[in-house]
């Protein structure tokens, strides 16, 4: 049992050392080594992602992948940032300076505040808000402004045209989203995600839920602009969507924050509907990590299989598929909570 | 052209499309009208490859200009090469041997089935299936590791000579041929499951880029995207050259003209033109390659056209001749400069994104395009 509380101990650890200090001093070093933590979880995660998204898309295509650089080609993706490093950062001539320098940086925040209500483990929860799971949702939402900041400010076509695809599909997608983890909140009772994942200790939701996770991944696959809802930066038309003109390290920014948010909204998925940290044998954050991983693998693999939709089809399927099939599932859900109650308890 | 749209204005954005941009197939460039998403105008804008091969060829001796129409649709070098040699005999009046003439199918029907993989992967590709890429890529080597064997290039033949061929056969290539053939069915099926069956891309196909039989004749339109339209129309089956007379071999036609058909009947093509390959083997006579032609070519006076179904459409070559050594004008039809001309109409009304897939549908080679 070692394993399971070495995060933990790390954290209370500090707080002895803390123990005789002021209390904002307390607040603030705890709440610097939590950002460290999310930090290093993000970067980690995004850096091997990125190697990990190759090889699947190798192995799905028969292909090798990355295989030069270390054992397996494993520092592959360190070697891509230190080339994105030293690349020219050209800011082009009618773009708007500062809200064109400042977007890479912006949309890091939200991608980072994320992680502030995930579970990631037994007791390992940045901030366990009694509202996490509408945070969760606000804060995620806030980053198409980043996104438009840089279509707009670029100035060029293109990026125009991609962050107004990213702003529509923002808009129609996050009501779906919204709708199918409503489900999941009437059956737990709370918003808290601590609660929720301590309320799948016997039952995982995804059985209790299906419909809303199966909406909840298509919305979600929308959110983050993943294959086959990647319309922002369609390539084959827009070349790159809103980061047509960025290069090196702000370019590596927007991108490591895709794969963050696509962490983070898999992380979401499995405090949500998988049963959290819950497992036997293993400590519990490794069953987080595991489950985690698995979502991101079907992720990808949706990625690499499926052709991209086309804008129009994408909102029409959300708006007369997905959303009433949303607010359908509200419905069941909640006489279902009803009669269980009644056969259970005897009344209403 | 702004346009009051309650209390919005809305304006029209002209979008500059190419010659540098992923999925515009070479250096193509159109100036694209946008009202929002849909295309409202399209201007194609050609040129950018231009070598004036044509006035190239004023220069070059008969046989000196073959290397040159593998630089037309370098995609299919065996079907330039045909196209060109073929009219020079034609003028010359030789007997060309039995098994240059067999040879000569066997490498044009491959050439024909590397040119339709190569549209396939990429309409896959500008859908953003890019799984789907892989396989016809990869059998699409082997067509050019047969290329390889048989005249040590890959992409820039010039394997037809005037009378004949080039090089027999080497040991091994017909086995390693069966053995293509036979797995050609593979990489059909792969393709289907992929993405033929796909919804999204049906629903990204199907009924876009629509090119009704009327207008494709209007315009010229010949090859794949004809007979997608609804013509069986194969200069093969409708005025053999060579020895195509001697196969038996269906034109696939299908009927809605969208990019959707345009997709299938490749895959079609590519099942009949294999099965000519396989009767060209059987057949295969021995004997010389090439037959005895003069080492000065000197041409009579006059001029000559003709036209072999290449693998985007009619390929025709008009050559006129002053009696010299050399051409005194060749032009080349192209069918990809002919088949580019409807593109704008075909596109408009339609998004950015159906238009990606028109270029794609309509399967251009800038190459030929612009000569």
């Amino acid at each position: 049992m070692a394993m399971e509380g070495i995060f933990t101990g790390i954290a209370a650890s500090m707080r002895e050392l803390l123990a005789g200090a002021p209390p904002w001093l307390e607040n603030l070093s705890m709440g610097f080594l939590y950002l460290v933590g999310v930090l290093a979880f993000i970067f980690l995660n995004a850096l091997y992602l990125i190697y990990l998204e190759r090889k699947i898309s190798a192995y799905m295509q028969q292909r090798i992948g990355p295989n030069r650089l270390g054992p397996h080609g494993l520092l592959q993706s360190v070697a891509d940032a230190v080339k994105l490093l030293g690349k020219e950062d050209i800011i082009p001539r009618g773009a708007d300076k500062w809200v064109f320098l400042i977007a890479p940086i912006l949309i890091f925040i939200p991608a980072t505040m994320l992680y502030a209500v995930i579970p990631f483990g037994k007791g390992m929860i940045a901030a366990d808000l009694n509202i996490g799971v509408f945070y969760f949702l606000a804060v995620a939402s806030t980053t198409t402004i980043a996104i438009l900041m840089g279509g707009w400010s670029s100035n060029n076509k293109y990026t125009l045209l991609g962050s107004m695809r990213s702003v529509a599909q923002m808009v129609s997608y996050e009501i779906p989203l919204t709708f199918s983890v409503l489900g999941v909140v009437m059956l737990a009772g709370s918003l808290q995600t601590s609660q929720i994942v301590m309320a799948q200790e016997k039952v995982w939701y995804v059985l209790l839920q299906p419909v809303a996770f199966i909406i909840f991944f298509i919305a979600a696959t929308a959110e983050v602009n993943r294959a086959p809802f990647d319309l922002v930066e369609g390539e084959q038309e827009l070349i790159a969507g809103p980061y047509t003109e960025y290069t090196g390290m702000r370019f590596a920014l927007f991108y490591s924050s895709e794969y963050a948010n696509l962490v983070s909204v898999s992380a979401l998925a499995v405090t949500l509907f998988l049963g959290g940290w819950h497992g036997p044998w293993l400590p519990s954050w490794l069953w987080f990590v595991i489950k985690l991983y698995i979502m991101i693998f079907i992720f990808m693999w949706v990625r690499w299989t499926f052709p991209r939709i086309r804008i129009d089809h994408l909102l029409s399927f959300n708006w007369k598929v997905l959303l009433p099939l949303s607010l359908a599932n509200i419905l069941v859900t909640g006489v279902g909570i009803k009669i269980y109650q009644l056969l259970t308890l005897g009344r209403w | 052209m702004a346009e009051k749209n309650g209390n919005l204005r809305t304006e029209e954005i002209q979008l500059n499309m190419g010659p540098q941009h992923p999925s515009t197939h070479g250096v193509y460039r159109a100036l694209l009208t946008l009202d929002g998403e849909r295309v409202v105008g399209v201007e194609n804008i050609i040129g950018y490859l231009h070598r004036g091969i044509e006035k190239l060829a004023e220069d070059r001796t008969y046989t000196q200009f073959i290397p040159y129409t593998d630089r037309l649709d370098y995609l299919a070098g065996m079907l330039n090469n045909l196209g060109y040699v073929q009219t020079v005999e034609k003028m010359m009046d030789i007997e060309i041997p039995e098994r240059a003439e067999y040879l000569r199918v066997i490498m044009a029907e491959l050439s024909r089935i590397a040119s339709h993989m190569i549209m396939i992967a990429s309409m896959a590709l500008d859908v953003s299936g890019w799984t789907a890429w892989f396989p016809p890529f990869r059998e699409r080597e082997r067509i050019l590791d047969l290329f390889e064997m048989v005249c040590g290039s890959r992409l820039t033949l010039s394997y037809m000579r005037i009378g004949g061929v080039a090089n027999d056969i080497p040991e091994g290539f017909l086995p390693n041929l069966e053995k293509f053939l036979n797995d050609l069915p593979r990489m059909i099926d792969e393709v289907n499951g992929l993405i033929t069956g796909n919804e999204i891309f049906k629903a990204r196909c199907q009924g876009v880029g629509k090119l009704d039989l009327d207008t494709a004749i209007a315009y010229g339109v010949t090859g794949p995207n004809l007979r997608a339209s609804g013509l069986p129309f194969d200069l093969r089956k409708a005025k053999p050259y060579g020895i195509y007379d001697r196969f038996e071999f269906d034109v696939p036609t299908l009927n809605n003209g969208d990019s959707y058909d345009r997709f299938v009947i490749r895959l079609l093509e590519i099942e009949q033109s294999a099965k000519i390959i396989r009767q060209a083997i059987s057949n295969l006579p021995d004997g010389p390659i090439k037959a005895k032609v003069p080492r000065v070519i000197k041409l009579p006076k006059g001029e000559v056209y003709h036209q072999i179904e290449g693998a985007k459409g009619i390929l025709g070559f008009y050559l006129v001749s002053d009696g010299g050594t050399k051409p005194y004008r060749l032009h080349i039809h192209s069918p990809s400069f002919v088949n580019l001309g409807v593109l704008p109409l075909i596109s408009i009304g339609e998004t950015v994104q159906d238009f990606v897939v028109n270029i794609a549908s309509i399967d251009i080679v800038l190459g030929e395009v612009d000569r």
